[in-house]
Protein backbone atom coordinates (compact mmCIF):
# COMPACT_ATOMS: atom_id res chain seq x y z
CA UNK A 1 0.00 0.00 0.00
CA UNK A 2 0.85 3.88 -0.08
CA UNK A 3 1.95 4.60 3.35
CA UNK A 4 5.03 2.86 4.14
CA UNK A 5 5.29 4.05 7.71
CA UNK A 6 2.73 1.62 10.09
CA UNK A 7 2.80 3.50 12.97
CA UNK A 8 0.10 5.92 11.97
CA UNK A 9 -2.39 3.16 11.93
CA UNK A 10 -2.29 2.83 15.08
CA UNK A 11 -3.17 6.30 16.03
CA UNK A 12 -6.00 6.36 13.69
CA UNK A 13 -7.49 2.94 14.36
CA UNK A 14 -7.27 2.53 18.42
CA UNK A 15 -9.12 5.39 20.05
CA UNK A 16 -12.31 3.87 17.48
CA UNK A 17 -11.04 0.31 18.66
CA UNK A 18 -11.07 1.50 22.33
CA UNK A 19 -14.93 3.33 22.00
CA UNK A 20 -16.08 0.05 20.82
CA UNK A 21 -14.44 -2.39 23.18
CA UNK A 22 -15.44 -0.20 26.40
CA UNK A 23 -19.13 0.75 25.59
CA UNK A 24 -20.43 -2.07 23.28
CA UNK A 25 -18.14 -5.47 24.01
CA UNK A 26 -17.15 -5.10 27.14
CA UNK A 27 -20.86 -3.80 28.47
CA UNK A 28 -21.90 -6.91 25.96
CA UNK A 29 -19.88 -9.35 27.76
CA UNK A 30 -20.14 -8.08 31.19
CA UNK A 31 -24.14 -8.62 30.78
CA UNK A 32 -24.08 -12.04 30.03
CA UNK A 33 -22.13 -12.24 33.51
CA UNK A 34 -24.50 -10.39 35.08
CA UNK A 35 -27.27 -12.70 34.14
CA UNK A 36 -25.62 -15.42 36.31
CA UNK A 37 -25.75 -13.15 39.86
CA UNK A 38 -27.96 -11.44 41.59
CA UNK A 39 -28.28 -7.89 41.56
CA UNK A 40 -30.37 -5.47 43.27
CA UNK A 41 -28.79 -2.20 42.16
CA UNK A 42 -26.54 -1.29 38.90
CA UNK A 43 -23.31 -1.27 41.01
CA UNK A 44 -22.22 -3.02 43.47
CA UNK A 45 -22.93 -1.99 47.25
CA UNK A 46 -19.70 -1.61 49.31
CA UNK A 47 -20.25 -4.62 51.71
CA UNK A 48 -22.74 -6.32 49.78
CA UNK A 49 -21.63 -9.46 47.68
CA UNK A 50 -23.13 -10.60 44.75
CA UNK A 51 -24.52 -14.10 44.76
CA UNK A 52 -23.77 -16.58 42.43
CA UNK A 53 -27.56 -17.95 41.57
CA UNK A 54 -26.25 -20.23 38.21
CA UNK A 55 -29.12 -20.62 35.58
CA UNK A 56 -31.80 -19.12 37.79
CA UNK A 57 -32.62 -16.39 35.94
CA UNK A 58 -32.61 -18.89 32.67
CA UNK A 59 -35.10 -20.87 34.25
CA UNK A 60 -37.46 -17.89 35.41
CA UNK A 61 -37.20 -17.11 31.60
CA UNK A 62 -39.26 -20.15 30.80
CA UNK A 63 -41.54 -19.68 33.37
CA UNK A 64 -42.56 -15.64 33.13
CA UNK A 65 -46.00 -15.16 32.07
CA UNK A 66 -45.22 -11.57 30.74
CA UNK A 67 -41.96 -12.82 29.06
CA UNK A 68 -44.45 -14.58 26.48
CA UNK A 69 -46.79 -11.75 26.24
CA UNK A 70 -43.72 -9.95 25.21
CA UNK A 71 -42.45 -12.48 22.77
CA UNK A 72 -46.07 -12.58 21.19
CA UNK A 73 -46.01 -9.16 20.58
CA UNK A 74 -42.47 -8.29 19.35
CA UNK A 75 -43.22 -11.84 16.71
CA UNK A 76 -46.79 -9.96 15.67
CA UNK A 77 -44.93 -6.83 15.56
CA UNK A 78 -42.55 -8.19 13.04
CA UNK A 79 -44.69 -9.89 10.91
CA UNK A 80 -46.82 -6.66 10.42
CA UNK A 81 -43.84 -4.49 10.14
CA UNK A 82 -43.23 -7.34 6.83
CA UNK A 83 -46.86 -6.83 5.42
CA UNK A 84 -47.88 -3.15 6.45
CA UNK A 85 -44.28 -1.15 6.37
CA UNK A 86 -42.53 -3.01 3.27
CA UNK A 87 -45.72 -4.15 1.86
CA UNK A 88 -46.90 -0.39 1.89
CA UNK A 89 -43.38 0.81 0.71
CA UNK A 90 -43.53 -1.08 -2.01
CA UNK A 91 -46.86 -0.34 -3.15
CA UNK A 92 -46.11 3.48 -3.09
CA UNK A 93 -43.09 2.75 -5.00
CA UNK A 94 -44.32 1.25 -8.04
CA UNK A 95 -46.99 4.08 -7.99
CA UNK A 96 -44.86 7.01 -7.25
CA UNK A 97 -42.17 5.50 -9.94
CA UNK A 98 -45.08 5.36 -12.32
CA UNK A 99 -45.80 9.04 -11.94
CA UNK A 100 -44.21 11.84 -14.16
CA UNK A 101 -45.16 14.91 -11.54
CA UNK A 102 -44.34 15.25 -8.00
CA UNK A 103 -42.16 12.34 -7.51
CA UNK A 104 -39.40 14.42 -5.11
CA UNK A 105 -42.04 16.00 -3.15
CA UNK A 106 -43.86 12.39 -2.25
CA UNK A 107 -40.36 10.80 -0.97
CA UNK A 108 -39.63 14.22 1.11
CA UNK A 109 -43.34 14.04 2.67
CA UNK A 110 -43.51 9.81 3.11
CA UNK A 111 -40.02 10.44 4.97
CA UNK A 112 -40.66 13.11 7.14
CA UNK A 113 -41.87 10.79 9.87
CA UNK A 114 -39.21 8.73 9.92
CA UNK A 115 -37.23 11.39 11.34
CA UNK A 116 -38.99 12.89 13.91
CA UNK A 117 -38.52 10.99 17.67
CA UNK A 118 -40.82 8.31 18.31
CA UNK A 119 -40.98 10.27 22.07
CA UNK A 120 -42.83 13.14 19.93
CA UNK A 121 -44.80 10.16 18.09
CA UNK A 122 -45.95 9.02 20.88
CA UNK A 123 -47.23 11.70 22.60
CA UNK A 124 -48.82 13.24 19.23
CA UNK A 125 -50.80 9.65 19.03
CA UNK A 126 -51.24 9.88 22.96
CA UNK A 127 -53.51 13.38 22.14
CA UNK A 128 -55.34 11.16 18.69
CA UNK A 129 -56.26 8.22 21.36
CA UNK A 130 -57.14 10.01 24.74
CA UNK A 131 -60.87 8.91 25.97
CA UNK A 132 -61.75 12.46 27.08
CA UNK A 133 -61.97 14.74 23.99
CA UNK A 134 -58.86 12.70 22.06
CA UNK A 135 -58.98 13.22 18.91
CA UNK A 136 -60.61 10.20 17.46
CA UNK A 137 -62.94 10.14 19.65
CA UNK A 138 -63.82 13.85 18.74
CA UNK A 139 -64.89 11.84 15.29
CA UNK A 140 -66.91 9.81 17.18
CA UNK A 141 -69.00 11.99 18.82
CA UNK A 142 -69.55 14.27 15.30
CA UNK A 143 -70.99 11.19 13.69
CA UNK A 144 -73.44 10.81 16.95
CA UNK A 145 -71.51 7.44 18.43
CA UNK A 146 -70.06 6.71 21.85
CA UNK A 147 -66.51 7.31 22.88
CA UNK A 148 -64.60 4.45 22.61
CA UNK A 149 -61.46 3.49 24.80
CA UNK A 150 -58.65 3.00 22.62
CA UNK A 151 -56.47 1.86 24.91
CA UNK A 152 -58.37 -1.04 25.94
CA UNK A 153 -56.79 -4.33 26.65
CA UNK A 154 -58.58 -6.16 23.71
CA UNK A 155 -57.42 -2.29 21.29
CA UNK A 156 -54.04 -1.05 22.82
CA UNK A 157 -52.25 -3.52 20.84
CA UNK A 158 -53.64 -2.77 17.54
CA UNK A 159 -53.00 1.21 18.54
CA UNK A 160 -49.96 1.00 19.28
CA UNK A 161 -49.42 -0.87 16.31
CA UNK A 162 -50.35 1.66 13.91
CA UNK A 163 -47.76 4.53 15.46
CA UNK A 164 -44.98 2.01 15.02
CA UNK A 165 -45.99 0.78 11.40
CA UNK A 166 -47.14 4.28 10.21
CA UNK A 167 -43.81 5.99 11.41
CA UNK A 168 -41.28 3.96 9.29
CA UNK A 169 -43.50 3.29 5.75
CA UNK A 170 -41.50 5.69 3.95
CA UNK A 171 -37.63 4.42 5.41
CA UNK A 172 -38.60 1.52 2.97
CA UNK A 173 -40.03 3.28 0.16
CA UNK A 174 -36.85 5.51 0.02
CA UNK A 175 -34.90 2.24 -0.39
CA UNK A 176 -37.43 0.36 -2.46
CA UNK A 177 -38.13 2.99 -4.87
CA UNK A 178 -34.17 3.57 -4.86
CA UNK A 179 -33.90 0.09 -6.07
CA UNK A 180 -36.72 0.75 -8.79
CA UNK A 181 -34.80 3.87 -10.16
CA UNK A 182 -31.87 1.11 -10.63
CA UNK A 183 -33.44 -0.93 -12.76
CA UNK A 184 -32.80 -0.39 -16.53
CA UNK A 185 -34.82 1.34 -18.92
CA UNK A 186 -34.08 -1.41 -21.76
CA UNK A 187 -35.09 -4.15 -19.21
CA UNK A 188 -38.72 -3.13 -19.57
CA UNK A 189 -38.86 -1.95 -23.25
CA UNK A 190 -37.79 -5.09 -23.98
CA UNK A 191 -40.59 -6.77 -21.92
CA UNK A 192 -43.01 -4.17 -23.46
CA UNK A 193 -42.50 -5.07 -27.40
CA UNK A 194 -42.75 -8.78 -26.34
CA UNK A 195 -46.18 -7.48 -24.90
CA UNK A 196 -45.42 -7.61 -20.99
CA UNK A 197 -46.55 -3.60 -19.80
CA UNK A 198 -48.54 -2.45 -17.28
CA UNK A 199 -48.69 -4.74 -14.11
CA UNK A 200 -47.61 -7.53 -15.17
CA UNK A 201 -44.60 -5.57 -15.99
CA UNK A 202 -44.86 -5.28 -11.70
CA UNK A 203 -45.34 -8.90 -11.54
CA UNK A 204 -42.91 -10.17 -13.94
CA UNK A 205 -39.74 -7.81 -13.45
CA UNK A 206 -40.09 -4.96 -10.79
CA UNK A 207 -40.23 -7.92 -8.21
CA UNK A 208 -38.47 -10.49 -9.04
CA UNK A 209 -35.63 -7.87 -9.81
CA UNK A 210 -36.22 -5.76 -6.63
CA UNK A 211 -35.33 -9.36 -4.59
CA UNK A 212 -32.00 -8.30 -3.02
CA UNK A 213 -33.91 -4.53 -1.84
CA UNK A 214 -36.75 -6.66 -0.22
CA UNK A 215 -34.39 -8.63 1.36
CA UNK A 216 -32.66 -6.41 3.04
CA UNK A 217 -35.67 -4.38 4.00
CA UNK A 218 -36.98 -7.05 5.16
CA UNK A 219 -34.53 -8.12 7.42
CA UNK A 220 -34.12 -4.24 8.48
CA UNK A 221 -38.09 -4.72 9.79
CA UNK A 222 -37.98 -7.40 10.88
CA UNK A 223 -34.77 -6.89 13.54
CA UNK A 224 -36.15 -3.02 14.03
CA UNK A 225 -39.35 -4.60 15.32
CA UNK A 226 -37.17 -6.39 18.22
CA UNK A 227 -35.86 -3.00 18.70
CA UNK A 228 -39.19 -1.39 19.17
CA UNK A 229 -39.62 0.83 22.63
CA UNK A 230 -40.14 4.34 22.71
CA UNK A 231 -43.85 4.74 21.00
CA UNK A 232 -45.53 1.78 23.06
CA UNK A 233 -43.44 3.10 26.59
CA UNK A 234 -44.98 6.66 25.70
CA UNK A 235 -48.18 5.09 24.88
CA UNK A 236 -48.54 2.44 27.20
CA UNK A 237 -45.85 2.51 30.23
CA UNK A 238 -45.39 -0.31 31.74
CA UNK A 239 -47.19 -2.33 29.45
CA UNK A 240 -50.45 -0.83 30.89
CA UNK A 241 -52.83 -2.35 30.40
CA UNK A 242 -52.19 -5.44 32.91
CA UNK A 243 -48.98 -5.98 31.06
CA UNK A 244 -50.51 -6.93 27.47
CA UNK A 245 -48.73 -4.50 25.71
CA UNK A 246 -45.16 -5.29 26.44
CA UNK A 247 -42.65 -5.84 24.11
CA UNK A 248 -39.31 -7.87 24.64
CA UNK A 249 -37.71 -4.19 24.68
CA UNK A 250 -40.27 -2.42 27.11
CA UNK A 251 -40.39 -5.32 29.44
CA UNK A 252 -36.78 -5.03 29.84
CA UNK A 253 -36.40 -1.71 30.37
CA UNK A 254 -39.53 -2.09 33.32
CA UNK A 255 -37.62 -5.41 34.81
CA UNK A 256 -34.58 -3.61 35.21
CA UNK A 257 -35.30 -0.29 35.47
CA UNK A 258 -38.54 0.06 37.36
CA UNK A 259 -38.43 -3.12 39.67
CA UNK A 260 -34.53 -3.03 40.32
CA UNK A 261 -33.86 -6.81 39.08
CA UNK A 262 -30.91 -6.01 37.05
CA UNK A 263 -30.04 -9.36 36.69
CA UNK A 264 -33.35 -10.84 35.03
CA UNK A 265 -33.00 -7.27 32.41
CA UNK A 266 -29.79 -8.80 31.74
CA UNK A 267 -31.26 -12.51 30.77
CA UNK A 268 -34.03 -10.67 29.15
CA UNK A 269 -31.56 -8.54 27.30
CA UNK A 270 -29.56 -11.36 26.21
CA UNK A 271 -32.41 -13.06 25.04
CA UNK A 272 -33.29 -10.63 23.36
CA UNK A 273 -29.49 -10.69 20.97
CA UNK A 274 -30.39 -14.14 20.55
CA UNK A 275 -33.87 -13.82 19.48
CA UNK A 276 -32.12 -11.13 16.74
CA UNK A 277 -29.71 -13.71 15.64
CA UNK A 278 -32.11 -16.64 14.71
CA UNK A 279 -34.86 -14.34 13.56
CA UNK A 280 -32.17 -12.67 10.84
CA UNK A 281 -30.77 -15.97 10.25
CA UNK A 282 -34.17 -17.33 9.45
CA UNK A 283 -34.90 -14.48 7.74
CA UNK A 284 -31.79 -14.88 5.91
CA UNK A 285 -32.83 -18.75 4.54
CA UNK A 286 -36.53 -17.75 3.75
CA UNK A 287 -35.96 -14.78 1.57
CA UNK A 288 -32.27 -16.05 0.37
CA UNK A 289 -30.79 -13.11 -1.30
CA UNK A 290 -28.83 -13.73 -4.26
CA UNK A 291 -25.27 -14.44 -3.48
CA UNK A 292 -24.01 -11.84 -5.13
CA UNK A 293 -25.86 -8.97 -3.54
CA UNK B 1 -41.24 4.96 -25.57
CA UNK B 2 -41.97 8.22 -27.99
CA UNK B 3 -45.55 7.11 -29.08
CA UNK B 4 -46.22 5.85 -25.92
CA UNK B 5 -45.42 9.12 -24.40
CA UNK B 6 -47.31 10.86 -26.54
CA UNK B 7 -50.64 8.49 -26.05
CA UNK B 8 -50.22 9.01 -22.34
CA UNK B 9 -49.93 12.85 -22.82
CA UNK B 10 -53.47 13.66 -24.11
CA UNK B 11 -56.50 12.21 -22.46
CA UNK B 12 -55.61 11.82 -18.88
CA UNK B 13 -56.05 7.92 -17.71
CA UNK B 14 -58.23 7.21 -15.01
CA UNK B 15 -55.77 4.91 -13.41
CA UNK B 16 -53.34 8.09 -13.17
CA UNK B 17 -55.85 9.83 -11.30
CA UNK B 18 -56.48 7.12 -8.81
CA UNK B 19 -53.02 6.74 -8.11
CA UNK B 20 -52.22 10.33 -7.51
CA UNK B 21 -55.43 9.81 -5.21
CA UNK B 22 -53.94 7.10 -3.65
CA UNK B 23 -50.04 8.62 -3.11
CA UNK B 24 -52.05 12.21 -1.86
CA UNK B 25 -54.04 10.04 1.18
CA UNK B 26 -51.17 8.60 2.60
CA UNK B 27 -49.27 12.38 2.08
CA UNK B 28 -52.07 13.53 3.88
CA UNK B 29 -51.45 10.82 6.79
CA UNK B 30 -47.95 11.79 7.20
CA UNK B 31 -47.84 15.57 7.20
CA UNK B 32 -51.77 15.98 8.60
CA UNK B 33 -51.08 15.04 12.28
CA UNK B 34 -48.38 17.36 12.56
CA UNK B 35 -50.33 20.51 11.38
CA UNK B 36 -53.44 19.24 14.02
CA UNK B 37 -50.61 19.45 16.47
CA UNK B 38 -49.51 22.51 15.74
CA UNK B 39 -52.86 24.29 14.81
CA UNK B 40 -53.53 23.25 18.69
CA UNK B 41 -50.56 24.21 20.13
CA UNK B 42 -52.38 27.61 20.31
CA UNK B 43 -55.62 26.45 21.95
CA UNK B 44 -56.51 26.54 25.51
CA UNK B 45 -57.54 22.85 26.63
CA UNK B 46 -60.67 23.16 26.57
CA UNK B 47 -60.70 23.83 23.16
CA UNK B 48 -58.39 21.30 22.07
CA UNK B 49 -61.05 19.35 23.92
CA UNK B 50 -64.49 20.36 22.20
CA UNK B 51 -63.18 21.57 18.91
CA UNK B 52 -59.85 20.09 17.80
CA UNK B 53 -60.08 20.56 14.39
CA UNK B 54 -61.12 24.39 14.30
CA UNK B 55 -58.54 26.83 12.99
CA UNK B 56 -57.07 28.29 16.44
CA UNK B 57 -58.73 31.84 17.18
CA UNK B 58 -55.66 33.66 17.75
CA UNK B 59 -52.25 32.55 17.74
CA UNK B 60 -51.34 32.75 21.39
CA UNK B 61 -48.41 31.69 23.09
CA UNK B 62 -49.77 30.85 26.48
CA UNK B 63 -49.01 27.31 26.09
CA UNK B 64 -45.82 27.87 25.04
CA UNK B 65 -45.06 30.46 28.06
CA UNK B 66 -46.49 27.29 30.57
CA UNK B 67 -44.06 24.77 28.73
CA UNK B 68 -40.65 27.42 29.24
CA UNK B 69 -42.05 28.39 32.89
CA UNK B 70 -43.59 25.16 34.16
CA UNK B 71 -40.36 22.80 32.89
CA UNK B 72 -36.98 24.29 31.71
CA UNK B 73 -37.12 23.38 27.84
CA UNK B 74 -34.11 26.33 27.34
CA UNK B 75 -31.78 23.71 29.55
CA UNK B 76 -33.22 21.09 27.42
CA UNK B 77 -32.64 22.07 24.31
CA UNK B 78 -29.18 23.26 25.63
CA UNK B 79 -28.30 19.39 27.10
CA UNK B 80 -29.76 18.11 23.92
CA UNK B 81 -27.54 20.22 21.87
CA UNK B 82 -24.44 19.46 23.96
CA UNK B 83 -25.51 15.59 23.69
CA UNK B 84 -26.09 15.65 20.20
CA UNK B 85 -23.86 17.61 19.15
CA UNK B 86 -20.68 15.98 20.67
CA UNK B 87 -22.29 12.99 19.65
CA UNK B 88 -22.07 14.10 15.79
CA UNK B 89 -18.55 15.77 16.09
CA UNK B 90 -17.11 12.70 17.87
CA UNK B 91 -18.40 9.76 15.59
CA UNK B 92 -16.89 12.08 12.51
CA UNK B 93 -14.07 12.16 13.74
CA UNK B 94 -13.21 8.71 14.75
CA UNK B 95 -15.02 7.24 12.13
CA UNK B 96 -13.34 8.81 9.60
CA UNK B 97 -10.18 7.95 11.33
CA UNK B 98 -10.89 4.31 11.42
CA UNK B 99 -12.41 4.45 7.37
CA UNK B 100 -8.68 5.97 6.74
CA UNK B 101 -7.01 3.59 8.49
CA UNK B 102 -9.14 0.25 7.02
CA UNK B 103 -8.49 1.69 3.63
CA UNK B 104 -5.37 2.74 3.25
CA UNK B 105 -3.24 -0.05 5.52
CA UNK B 106 -2.95 -3.37 5.38
CA UNK B 107 -2.03 -5.12 8.75
CA UNK B 108 -1.94 -8.44 10.18
CA UNK B 109 -5.70 -8.83 11.63
CA UNK B 110 -7.70 -6.56 9.60
CA UNK B 111 -10.26 -8.83 8.87
CA UNK B 112 -10.50 -9.42 12.91
CA UNK B 113 -11.21 -5.61 12.93
CA UNK B 114 -13.59 -5.54 10.19
CA UNK B 115 -15.66 -8.11 11.32
CA UNK B 116 -15.44 -6.51 14.97
CA UNK B 117 -16.82 -3.18 13.39
CA UNK B 118 -19.92 -5.23 11.60
CA UNK B 119 -20.27 -7.60 14.58
CA UNK B 120 -21.55 -4.34 16.86
CA UNK B 121 -24.07 -2.94 14.51
CA UNK B 122 -26.08 -6.23 16.08
CA UNK B 123 -25.49 -5.42 20.00
CA UNK B 124 -29.07 -3.80 20.33
CA UNK B 125 -28.65 -0.81 22.87
CA UNK B 126 -30.66 -3.04 25.94
CA UNK B 127 -27.44 -5.80 25.72
CA UNK B 128 -25.08 -2.88 26.90
CA UNK B 129 -27.13 -0.54 28.94
CA UNK B 130 -26.57 -2.17 32.53
CA UNK B 131 -22.87 -2.65 32.18
CA UNK B 132 -22.68 1.14 30.88
CA UNK B 133 -24.93 2.25 33.50
CA UNK B 134 -22.50 0.51 36.31
CA UNK B 135 -19.50 2.16 34.86
CA UNK B 136 -20.60 5.60 34.36
CA UNK B 137 -22.10 5.49 37.98
CA UNK B 138 -18.45 4.25 39.25
CA UNK B 139 -16.94 6.99 37.46
CA UNK B 140 -19.44 9.24 39.31
CA UNK B 141 -20.62 10.77 35.53
CA UNK B 142 -24.62 10.04 36.48
CA UNK B 143 -24.51 11.66 40.26
CA UNK B 144 -22.38 14.34 39.27
CA UNK B 145 -24.65 15.18 35.85
CA UNK B 146 -21.91 14.55 33.82
CA UNK B 147 -23.60 14.42 30.09
CA UNK B 148 -20.71 12.57 29.07
CA UNK B 149 -21.95 10.05 30.92
CA UNK B 150 -25.09 10.21 27.43
CA UNK B 151 -22.01 10.89 24.92
CA UNK B 152 -19.59 8.41 25.33
CA UNK B 153 -22.12 5.38 24.81
CA UNK B 154 -24.00 7.27 21.95
CA UNK B 155 -20.74 7.71 20.35
CA UNK B 156 -19.77 4.39 20.43
CA UNK B 157 -23.01 3.22 19.49
CA UNK B 158 -22.70 5.02 16.26
CA UNK B 159 -19.20 4.55 15.74
CA UNK B 160 -19.95 0.96 13.44
CA UNK B 161 -22.24 2.45 11.23
CA UNK B 162 -20.54 5.93 10.46
CA UNK B 163 -17.01 3.93 9.79
CA UNK B 164 -19.08 1.75 7.79
CA UNK B 165 -20.43 4.31 5.17
CA UNK B 166 -16.90 6.04 5.89
CA UNK B 167 -15.07 3.05 4.25
CA UNK B 168 -17.79 2.73 1.24
CA UNK B 169 -17.13 6.26 0.28
CA UNK B 170 -13.00 5.94 1.01
CA UNK B 171 -12.60 2.96 -0.91
CA UNK B 172 -14.31 4.47 -4.25
CA UNK B 173 -11.86 7.67 -3.89
CA UNK B 174 -9.15 7.50 -6.18
CA UNK B 175 -5.99 7.56 -4.89
CA UNK B 176 -3.91 9.90 -7.54
CA UNK B 177 -4.52 13.11 -5.49
CA UNK B 178 -3.20 11.16 -1.58
CA UNK B 179 -0.49 9.56 -4.02
CA UNK B 180 0.79 12.90 -5.13
CA UNK B 181 0.69 14.70 -1.85
CA UNK B 182 2.63 11.76 -0.11
CA UNK B 183 5.24 12.19 -2.57
CA UNK B 184 6.07 15.88 -2.78
CA UNK B 185 6.60 15.07 1.52
CA UNK B 186 3.09 15.61 3.16
CA UNK B 187 3.17 13.50 6.30
CA UNK B 188 -0.09 11.11 6.52
CA UNK B 189 -1.76 13.92 9.53
CA UNK B 190 -1.76 16.30 6.31
CA UNK B 191 -2.77 14.04 4.09
CA UNK B 192 -5.83 13.36 6.01
CA UNK B 193 -7.05 16.79 7.20
CA UNK B 194 -6.22 18.28 3.89
CA UNK B 195 -7.15 16.13 1.05
CA UNK B 196 -9.20 13.12 2.67
CA UNK B 197 -11.48 15.19 5.08
CA UNK B 198 -12.25 17.91 2.31
CA UNK B 199 -13.26 15.01 -0.12
CA UNK B 200 -15.28 13.14 1.39
CA UNK B 201 -17.60 16.07 2.90
CA UNK B 202 -20.46 14.65 1.16
CA UNK B 203 -20.39 11.32 3.38
CA UNK B 204 -19.31 13.01 6.05
CA UNK B 205 -22.59 15.01 5.95
CA UNK B 206 -24.61 11.82 6.12
CA UNK B 207 -22.84 10.39 8.98
CA UNK B 208 -23.14 14.04 10.45
CA UNK B 209 -26.91 14.28 9.92
CA UNK B 210 -27.51 10.87 11.26
CA UNK B 211 -25.68 10.38 14.49
CA UNK B 212 -27.31 14.24 15.61
CA UNK B 213 -30.76 12.44 14.30
CA UNK B 214 -30.37 9.19 16.14
CA UNK B 215 -28.86 10.64 19.58
CA UNK B 216 -31.99 13.62 19.49
CA UNK B 217 -34.52 10.84 19.00
CA UNK B 218 -33.37 8.59 21.38
CA UNK B 219 -34.90 7.99 24.38
CA UNK B 220 -34.14 4.92 25.79
CA UNK B 221 -30.01 5.93 26.23
CA UNK B 222 -31.16 9.57 27.36
CA UNK B 223 -33.13 8.23 29.96
CA UNK B 224 -30.67 5.58 31.55
CA UNK B 225 -27.77 7.59 31.19
CA UNK B 226 -28.83 11.28 32.31
CA UNK B 227 -30.65 11.07 35.68
CA UNK B 228 -30.42 14.50 37.38
CA UNK B 229 -33.32 16.06 36.27
CA UNK B 230 -31.67 19.91 35.75
CA UNK B 231 -30.31 18.60 32.81
CA UNK B 232 -32.56 15.92 30.85
CA UNK B 233 -32.81 16.11 27.52
CA UNK B 234 -35.64 17.08 25.09
CA UNK B 235 -37.18 13.87 24.57
CA UNK B 236 -36.28 12.51 28.41
CA UNK B 237 -38.21 15.79 29.82
CA UNK B 238 -41.35 15.50 27.43
CA UNK B 239 -41.97 12.20 28.70
CA UNK B 240 -42.08 13.63 32.12
CA UNK B 241 -44.09 16.36 30.78
CA UNK B 242 -46.50 13.87 29.53
CA UNK B 243 -46.54 11.94 32.74
CA UNK B 244 -47.09 14.99 34.65
CA UNK B 245 -49.63 17.15 32.54
CA UNK B 246 -50.71 14.94 30.63
CA UNK B 247 -53.89 15.94 30.87
CA UNK B 248 -53.04 19.54 29.80
CA UNK B 249 -54.10 18.97 26.18
CA UNK B 250 -52.82 22.66 25.11
CA UNK B 251 -49.27 21.98 26.91
CA UNK B 252 -48.90 18.72 25.13
CA UNK B 253 -49.70 19.97 21.78
CA UNK B 254 -47.19 23.19 22.39
CA UNK B 255 -44.50 20.61 23.32
CA UNK B 256 -44.69 17.85 20.58
CA UNK B 257 -44.36 20.84 18.54
CA UNK B 258 -41.18 22.26 20.41
CA UNK B 259 -39.56 18.76 19.91
CA UNK B 260 -40.54 18.24 16.23
CA UNK B 261 -39.74 21.89 15.17
CA UNK B 262 -36.03 21.64 15.21
CA UNK B 263 -36.03 18.21 13.40
CA UNK B 264 -37.96 19.83 10.72
CA UNK B 265 -35.76 22.05 10.02
CA UNK B 266 -32.89 20.56 9.98
CA UNK B 267 -35.17 18.27 7.18
CA UNK B 268 -36.27 20.62 4.85
CA UNK B 269 -32.88 22.11 4.63
CA UNK B 270 -30.97 19.03 3.95
CA UNK B 271 -33.80 16.34 3.00
CA UNK B 272 -31.63 15.38 -0.18
CA UNK B 273 -28.79 14.38 1.80
CA UNK B 274 -30.75 12.95 4.63
CA UNK B 275 -33.38 10.84 2.17
CA UNK B 276 -29.74 9.52 0.12
CA UNK B 277 -27.46 9.18 3.09
CA UNK B 278 -29.71 7.09 5.41
CA UNK B 279 -30.99 4.49 1.91
CA UNK B 280 -27.30 4.14 1.29
CA UNK B 281 -26.18 3.41 5.04
CA UNK B 282 -28.78 1.36 5.79
CA UNK B 283 -28.30 -1.15 2.39
CA UNK B 284 -24.73 -1.14 2.79
CA UNK B 285 -24.97 -1.95 6.87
Amino acid sequence: MLYKKKWPLIVFLIPGLIMMGVFLYYPFISNIGNSFYNMSSVVRMPGVELNFIGLENYKNLFKDPYIKIALKNSFLMMILTVIFQVGLALVFAILVNSIRRGQQLFRTLYFFPVVISASALGLLFKLFYDYNGGMLNQILEKMGKEPVMWLSESLAFTMISIPVLWSYVGFYFVIILTGICDIPDDVYEAAAIDGCSGFKSVFYITVPLLRGVLCTCITLAVTGALKVFDLPWMLAEKGAPNGTTHFLGTYMYHTAFSNNNFDYGSTIALFIVVVGVIVSKAVDFIVKPDKNL
Amino acid sequence: MAAEVKKNKKPIKISTIIIYIVLILWAVTTVFPFIWVFMNSFKESQDVISNSFAWPKAFELMNYEKAFRRVNIGMAYRSSLIISGSVMVGVMILSSMMAFAMTRYQFKGKKVVDALIKGSLMFPVFATIIPVMAMMVKVGFINSGNLLAAILPQIAGNLSFAAIVMMGFLRGLPLEMEEAAYMEGAGVAKVFTRIIIPLSKPSLATVAIFCFLWSYNDLFTQSCLVRKKALLPICALLKQISSIYGTDYGLMAAAVTLIVVPVMIVYILLQKNIVKGLTAGAVKG
